[in-house]
């Protein structure tokens, strides 16, 4: 066992290692990604251009600007982003970090407890009517893409159902009252919840149908305690895979989620840094959204080796 | 499973080994088969007829599929459908007109009409989904090929490439490609190609590895076949079926990234029409409120299709899945 974890810590380093150096390498073959000449229509003096560039330590061979990015990175030091120019990218990161994690938090909890309840009655209820309804959903919320599924709600909730009559008030664009975090919440939530809500009734429906469950069902047993105690027990633990899966949904999810209802959290900056090039923010952003999915990766494997001894080899 | 081995082996030196004598009347003796198909008088079915048979039971499937076949008949003929240009302005008076008869969906913020840009922006979602999957194809399936069958180091470096870039999500991937190499369809193509050959490059390396222990492998290597005539008449009919069920699910997801792209403003670039874009300037909140049909038909557009491509994957994928039928 504490070989298969040390296994797994040992490729978390080379692969981090690859993505920084590539995302590194990639943003510096950008054209006009120094940032510093985007000016625009005006002219700026070559003096004034080199000057910047030794200000941003441009001037300096490749691998030395990587050697210092990942010291300074290590440290906490992002650089200073180009677009928002007074302002460092660890101080934007801190300020808009929570508002992404909060907003993360709840749509992972939102998903997981409703997707598996969901998964657990449609199977249950087999080609019944509620399992219909809860295919159905989970189509539904499985094949939107998120700024879609943003969108449906706000024109549901906010357009069309007021005009109706039906006026829940919800808001968009506010984050004051708890009624502002149910559309992106949703909104985010969606894909990830069909996931586990699919996974889940696939799951359960085949231990539903295993030999252990038909002689606990001979013996006599309960419906409720075939299903607590045998069905759920079995059939939960595939489910633990998943959190990588709906870790990287929530997170890029989140640019989008975060777009359609102006939520400043970090995914929204992130995509402006992209149409404004914002080299520094760019890469420190990609490189936090790296970490924690490696990250996020070899948790759920050293998880699953503990779950399920056959993983360990 | 020791019987494979030693026969790989024999091969080489040419001797006969008494596994491959108890396979070969078997395969002796075609025409017996043959009269006792004969006699049962069933006529005959392939693998495809009888996965049609299933697909065509499945009502949803049968959504799907028309639903995917009016998107792409729309999309091929985007030019001749369309009343107007999808950047011709009809009347920039009328701008943010709602729907009538002479404009079904209404004109858009700068008085263009709503329907003909719907129409052009399907022709782009078609593009993406098929373009860029032909090329995921192209590269992903030697790729794989190579590692399935002959291991050693492709098999590695393709293995240590998975690793990377399943490390970052996909999307992320594409949109540091249109980073470097700047928006605009071609970049959408191979942007998206280049970070999802992956997935095909590993479900035929899976496919391959396991199907080049099959007896009918080593039968055919037996009879003189070499490693190209194996990998093309044998590996690759049989692998056939995943991969056109990972392909009914790469086209939408094509389609939703270049969505997602032209949302967020790194995609199709104004005035061309694209669904995402569409969507991303309708999403302004003072249109939101007062001129709701802006927003409303292309997010319909690619709800609607993604729903569409998702009722006929999964359809596939059931009646083309002998294992996943209960």
């Amino acid at each position: 066992m504490s070989a298969y974890i040390a296994n797994r810590l040992l490729w978390f380093v080379p692969t981090l290692f690859v993505i920084t150096l590539l995302t590194f390498l990639i943003l510096k073959a950008t054209p006009g990604s120094s940032g510093v000449v985007s000016g625009g229509a005006q002219q700026v003096s070559e003096t004034a251009v080199e000057q910047l560039e030794i200000k941003y330590g441009l001037d300096k061979p490749l691998y030395e600007q990587f050697g210092r990015y990942i010291w300074n990175a290590v440290q906490g030091d992002f650089g200073e982003s180009f677009v928002y120019r007074s302002q460092s990218v660890t101080s934007i990161i801190e300020r808009t970090f929570p508002i992404s994690l909060k907003l993360g938090i709840y749509a992972t909890v939102l998903a997981v407890v409703l997707g598996m309840l969901l998964g657990i009655i449609s199977a249950v209820h087999q080609n019944g009517a509620l399992d219909y309804l809860s295919v159905w959903v989970s189509v539904l919320f499985y094949s939107l893409p998120n700024f879609v599924m943003g969108f449906v709600l706000i024109l549901l909730f906010v357009v069309y159902l007021p005009k109706l009559g039906i006026d829940l008030a919800f808001n968009v664009g506010g984050l004051a009252t708890w009624k502002d975090w149910v559309l992106p919440t949703v909104a985010l939530a969606a894909t990830p919840l069909a996931t586990i809500a699919r996974f889940t009734r696939s799951s359960v429906i085949e231990v539903i149908h295993s030999d252990f469950v038909r002689v606990a069902r001979a013996k006599g047993l309960s419906e409720n305690r075939i299903l607590y105690t045998h069905v759920m027990r079995n059939s939960l633990i595939p489910v633990v895979t998943l959190i990588g899966p709906i870790f990287a949904a929530v997170a890029t999810g989140s640019f989008f989620v975060e777009a359609v209802f102006n939520i400043p959290g970090m995914g929204l900056y992130y995509v402006e840094s992209f149409v404004s090039k914002d080299q520094p923010m760019i890469l420190a952003v990609t490189l936090i959204y790296a970490v924690m999915l490696a990250a996020m990766n070899v948790v759920v494997d050293v998880v699953y080796g503990f779950i399920d001894p056959r993983i360990r080899r | 499973m020791a019987q494979t081995g030693t026969t790989g082996t024999l091969t080489g030196s040419g001797a006969i080994t008494p596994s491959i004598e108890e396979a070969a009347p078997a395969a002796h003796h075609p025409p017996t088969l043959k009269a006792l198909g004969d006699m049962t008088n069933r006529p005959q079915r392939t693998l495809m007829s009888d996965a049609w048979q299933r697909l065509l039971r499945n009502k949803m499937a049968i959504i799907g599929l028309f639903i995917v076949i009016a998107f792409g008949l729309l999309a091929v003929f985007a030019r001749l459908i369309a009343p107007y240009g999808q950047a011709e302005v009809v009347d920039v008076r009328l701008a943010r007109e709602g729907p009538m008869w002479l404009w079904p969906m209404g004109l858009d913020e700068n008085g263009r009409d709503v329907i003909s840009r719907v129409l052009y922006g399907a022709q782009v979602s078609l593009l993406v989904g098929v373009v860029s999957q032909v090329i995921v194809l192209a590269i992903g399936i030697p790729i794989g090929a190579m590692a399935g069958f002959y291991r050693g180091y492709v098999d590695n470096l393709l293995m240590r490439f998975v690793d990377v870039v399943y490390a970052v999500p996909q999307l992320l991937l594409v949109m540091i490609f249109l980073n470097i190499f700047g928006a605009g369809l071609v970049n959408i193509f191979l942007g998206i190609a280049i970070v999802s050959w992956v997935t095909i490059a590993r479900l035929v390396r899976g496919q391959f590895l396991s199907l080049r222990e099959m007896e009918y492998v080593n039968a055919s290597r037996v009879c003189g076949a070499g490693g190209w005539s194996i990998m093309l008449r044998h590996l690759l009919p049989n692998s056939l079926t995943p991969i056109i069920v990972s392909l009914t699910f790469g086209i939408p997801t094509a389609i939703f990234t270049e969505a997602s792209l032209s949302f967020v403003g790194v995609g199709i670039m104004p005035p061309n029409a694209s669904w995402g874009q569409m969507v991303s300037v309708a999403s302004n909140p003072g249109i939101v409120q007062a001129y709701p049909h802006i927003l409303v038909f292309p997010v319909l557009a690619i709800a609607v299709t993604m729903l569409g491509f998702t009722f006929l994957g999964d359809g596939l994928r059931d009646a083309l899945d002998i294992r996943s039928r209960e």
